[in-house]
């Protein structure tokens, strides 16, 4: 396989949701998300009642996919930051390590410049722990698998999933 | 590419529909979405034209069930099948972990039907990813119409892989769960060989 598959163990996921705690106090933001590139939702903080959350992962993705094969067009490598200004919330929204996506959502309580400048400070943070485990999966994906769940299922396992 | 999560037990995959336009690529969301229970299903998203084309994607997450303790979510996607919108299907190829090719049976849409799967070809190698070392299912839909082409003729003509295929009208929803459980199979079973 060329990429390597996402593998998200509970200490990583902590260290994560360690980070966007403290981006949604530090920022004022309303709440947070971490999104995949392929629309997976990572990891969420702040006041996310409401909010269909799988599809604001989706749809992230998509956009940052077509704006991503926009910037390849013009001869830019993608574009890293965007900003979207609504009547009550706005959204920021960053590229960090190369394959996922931090979203911010954020009212009057807070300003522009302060997300930018919070987003900055936890982006890089949050580019070393994605680093971290990258660089774990393809140990693990050298070595063959390690103890991925997946290595004992049976086609009966699958065949009970549809049993219906 | 699939995503295990450990924290919240769930694995996450990614299932696209591709094919020439009008083939019935939405109609197949559509259908799974309207039977599947409310519990199971999310929101089905569907960017679209005016007319009901489908311009950058559809998209329905389902959760299917537990396999040893791990959730099981599938994304579904389909592509816009116009030839023109060629760059975005590229973009909702990515991360795929299997493939749904729909194709019309009408007779007079066969020449579509090889150019798109010609186009999902190139664009899956240019992902690295070849057409047959992925989970990959072809199904024939419109099977209803009387100017449908006899399926030893389809399938000599688009199954020169030897893919799991099914019949079906997706309109009226034969074939639509066969081709999905089959897809979701090879993609489970894909995880199981990979991790070895
Ligand atoms: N007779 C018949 N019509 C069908 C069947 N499946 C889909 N259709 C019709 O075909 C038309 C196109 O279906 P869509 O599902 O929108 O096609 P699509 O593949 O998503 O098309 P694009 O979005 O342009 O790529 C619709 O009018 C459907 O009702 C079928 O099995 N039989
Ligand atoms: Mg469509």
């Amino acid at each position: 396989m060329l990429d390597t598959q996402l593998v998200m163990y509970e200490e990583d996921h902590k260290q994560i949701l360690a980070v966007i705690g403290r981006l949604v106090r530090d920022a004022n933001a309303k709440c947070i998300f971490i999104v995949d590139k392929n629309g997976q939702l990572i990891a969420e903080a702040g006041e996310v009642r409401g909010i269909d959350t799988t599809s604001l992962a989706s749809l992230t993705a998509g956009s940052i996919a077509a704006t991503g094969g926009l910037a390849k067009i013009i001869g830019e490598e993608d574009f890293p930051v965007h900003f979207h200004q609504g009547a009550r919330d706005n959204l920021h929204v960053t590229l960090v390590a190369k394959r996922m996506i931090l979203v911010v959502i954020f009212d009057d309580r807070s300003s522009l410049g302060l997300v930018r400048l919070r987003v900055k400070k936890a982006g890089a943070e949050m580019g070393k722990i994605f680093e971290m485990i990258q660089k774990k999966a393809e140990a693990e994906q050298a070595t063959g698998g390690g103890q991925s769940p997946f290595n004992e299922i049976t086609d009966d396992d699958i065949d009970n999933l549809f049993a219906d | 590419m699939s995503f295990i999560n450990y924290s919240s037990r769930e694995i996450n995959c990614k299932i696209v529909y591709y094919g020439p336009g009008l083939c019935g690529k939405t109609t197949n969301l559509q259908f799974i979405y309207n039977k599947t229970n409310p519990d199971l299903k999310g929101k089905m998203i569907s960017l679209a034209t005016e007319t009901e084309r489908t311009l950058f994607f559809d998209f329905l997450p389902l959760a299917l069930g537990q396999i040893r303790g791990f959730k099981t979510r599938f994304h579904l996607y389909t592509v816009p099948g116009q030839v023109f919108y060629d760059a975005s299907r590229k973009l909702i190829l990515k991360g795929v972990d299997g493939v749904v090719f729909v194709a019309d049976s009408q007779i007079e849409r066969m020449e579509a039907n090889l150019e798109s799967m010609d186009n999902l070809r190139i664009n899956l190698r240019e992902q690295g990813y070849e057409l047959e070392k992925i989970p990959f299912v072809i199904q024939y839909n419109k099977r209803d119409l009387p100017n449908a082409a006899p399926l030893d003729e389809m399938r000599r003509q688009l199954n020169t892989m030897g893919a799991v295929e099914f019949e079906a009208c997706a309109q009226g929803g034969e074939g639509v769960f066969e081709t999905l459980k089959a897809v979701a199979k090879g993609v489970l079973s894909d995880l199981k060989r990979l991790s070895r």
